[in-house]
Formats: C-alpha cells, structure tokens, sequence
C-alpha cells in the first residue's frame, strides 16, 4: 500500500516523464521544421 | 585500502519514489553548466571561423550536449554509488540518500544518452554526434569504471571527456574540427589535474577510505604537489603560446597572461607550504575555476564582438 507522499512523487514523476517525452517530439519537430527551412533558403 | 566492490548496492537504503529533482540531481547539474559554457564557446569560435548551423539548431545541439554532458553524469553515479555513500563529499548524491534506485539511474542515463546522441545527429551532423558518444563512453566506462579504481592517473587521462565538449560543439557548427577547437581541448585537458588534485590533498583521507587511487593517497603529498606545479606551468605556458597562433585577441591573451601568472604563483607556495597545508591547496583549487572561466568569458567576448562586426549577421 502506498502512502500519500509516495503516491504524490509517484504522480510528480509521471508528469514529468510525459513532460520530457513532449518536450523531445516539440525539439525533433521544431529540428524538422528548422532543416526544411534551410534547405529551402539555400535552394535546395 | 579497502577496495569496494563497484556498484555494490549501499547498504542501509531505504529506496522510496524519487521526486523528479531527484533525477535532475543525477544530471550534475554544475558540471552541466559548465559543460554548458564550454561548449557555446566552442560554438562561437566555430560562427567566427565560418561555421554555417542556423541559430536555432545551434541552440537545440548546445542543449544535447548538455543532457549527453548530464546522462554521463547519471552513468557514473549509479557505477560509483557504492564508494559515494561512503564518501563525506558524496554521501548526499541521489542514489545513495535512498531517494533513486541505483538500476532506474542507470536506465535513465541511458535512455537520455541516446536521445542526446539521436537528437544532435538530427540538430547538426554525425560527426559532433559521434563525438558526443564517445564523450559518454569515454566519461562513463572509460573513466568511471575502469580508470578512476586502477590508476593515480584517473583524472589525467579521464579528463579527456571533460574537456570534449567545446569540441563536440564546434564540430556541431562547422562540421569539422579545426586546431582551434583542440586547442580549447588541451586547456581543459591540462587543467584537469592541478583542478583536482589540489581537492583530492584535502579530500584525501575520503579516496583512501574508499579505495580510489587518488594521486595524493599513491604517490604522496609531495610528489602531488610537484605533479600539480608542473601541470600548472604547463597550462598557463600553453593558454598563452596559443594565442598568436590565432585563438582568441588581445583581451584573452591579457587574461591568460595575469590569470596564468597567478595560477603557477599559488602552484608554487602550494608546493613550497609545509606539508598538510589545506589552506593553500583550496586556495588553488578556487582559483582554478576562475582561472578556467576567465579564459573562456574572453573568448566568448571576443568571439561574440568578431560576430557582431559581420555584415552578414
């Protein structure tokens, strides 16, 4: 059985867990959009 | 000597949920930092010798050396976990407070080891990623767990993966790694071991305790001392001999004069202070930090004024 600060950390560390996951697919969607435009301003 | 057994589980833990400061503990947040900082220097040099990455990719890459930079960190926490509990510098580390499960920090540094490798291989190119893995390996497997329990020269040669990153980040902007970046390299390389050991005399009785062949608990006090004033010379004579050569101007070769001239001072009265001086040795590895960001803030002002007088900027 959990105790309610276990419960509360448990809780903490899964958002932070999806908060990391977002922010990797914001960066890898935002590298995307980064490379596209500079292949596009190089004319290629 | 009593020589642990690596990453034996620290005995007494009581493993609770960790709070996700917890993990960002494991990450050695002030090595970040200054890995951080080396590394935009790195990157500066690499824009003022012609580097072409889009700012914007050029920050995203900066931020994957750091995780790279903190993943390690969390690596060697989890391999050293057994000789931190009974280290009074170390016993308060995440794992061996009880607050992270040794296996989930390994996991951990792991999972962001990749990533961090994955994402500067998409930011910028796969040389600054290759060389951000072996940074890692380098860091975590070369030095935690092997060099740091056989050798006095641990930090020597272990210091490598602490002087990469500038490295790995002008690789990251140029996509090549010219003499200078090996020259940012070679500083961090050579300060390295006056940095520490002039810790490891006041730290020494915790290496002995634990088993980690730290030069002043092989060699002696006095052979460390010698040790830390030759690499001190070496240093301050290296910082300066590189600039005409075209690293950094005249306000980091100024710097580098006076910085250096006072680093091999206190080098000196540390090797001529009578044995047991804690005093002297601190003083020395006070003003190391200094000296080392002293140098680096130069650059990182001089590389940015070069930047700001390009037209195309």
């Amino acid at each position: 059985m959990m105790r309610e600060d276990e419960k509360k950390r448990r809780s903490q560390r899964n958002l932070a867990i999806a908060g990391g996951i977002t922010a990797f697919i914001v960066l890898i969607y935002l590298v995307t959009l980064m490379r596209i435009g500079a292949s596009v301003g190089a004319g290629g | 000597m009593t020589m642990l057994h690596a990453n034996a589980a620290a005995p007494g833990i009581a493993q609770e949920a960790a709070r996700p400061l917890d993990y960002f503990d494991l990450l050695k947040p002030r090595v970040m930092s200054l890995v951080v900082f080396t590394a935009a220097v790195g990157m500066i040099g690499a824009y003022v010798q012609g580097g072409s990455l889009p700012i914007g990719l050029a920050i995203i890459s900066l931020l994957a050396i750091s995780i790279g930079a903190g993943a390690s960190g969390a690596l060697n926490m989890w391999w050293d976990a057994d000789i931190d509990a009974v280290m009074e510098r170390t016993a308060t580390r995440p794992i061996p407070r009880g607050a992270v499960p040794g296996p989930e920090a390994a996991a951990f540094g792991l999972v962001l080891s990749a990533l961090s490798v994955a994402l500067l291989a998409l930011s910028s190119n796969y040389l600054a990623a290759g060389l951000l893995a072996f940074t890692i390996f380098f860091y975590a497997v070369i030095y935690s767990m092997w060099l740091k329990r056989a050798t006095p020269q641990n930090i020597v040669i272990g210091g490598a993966a602490g002087a990469l990153p500038p490295v790995v980040a002008w690789a990251a902007v140029a996509g090549e790694t010219p003499w200078q970046a090996w020259a940012l390299f070679a500083i961090i390389f050579l300060w390295t071991p006056p940095h520490f050991w002039a810790l490891a005399l006041r730290r020494s009785s915790d290496y002995e305790r634990v088993g980690v062949p730290m030069m002043p608990n092989v060699e002696g006090e006095a052979a460390t001392r010698r040790q830390i004033f030759a690499y001190s010379l070496l240093l301050a004579a290296f910082a300066v001999a590189v600039q005409p050569f075209g690293l950094g101007g005249p306000l980091y070769l100024g710097v580098a004069i006076l910085t250096g001239v006072h680093f091999v001072r206190l080098a000196y009265r540390l090797l001529r202070a009578p044995s047991g001086d804690a005093k002297s040795a601190m003083r020395l590895f006070g003003f190391s930090i200094l000296y080392l960001f002293g140098l680096f803030a130069a650059l990182l002002v001089e590389g940015l004024y070069a930047l700001a007088r390009q037209p195309h900027l």
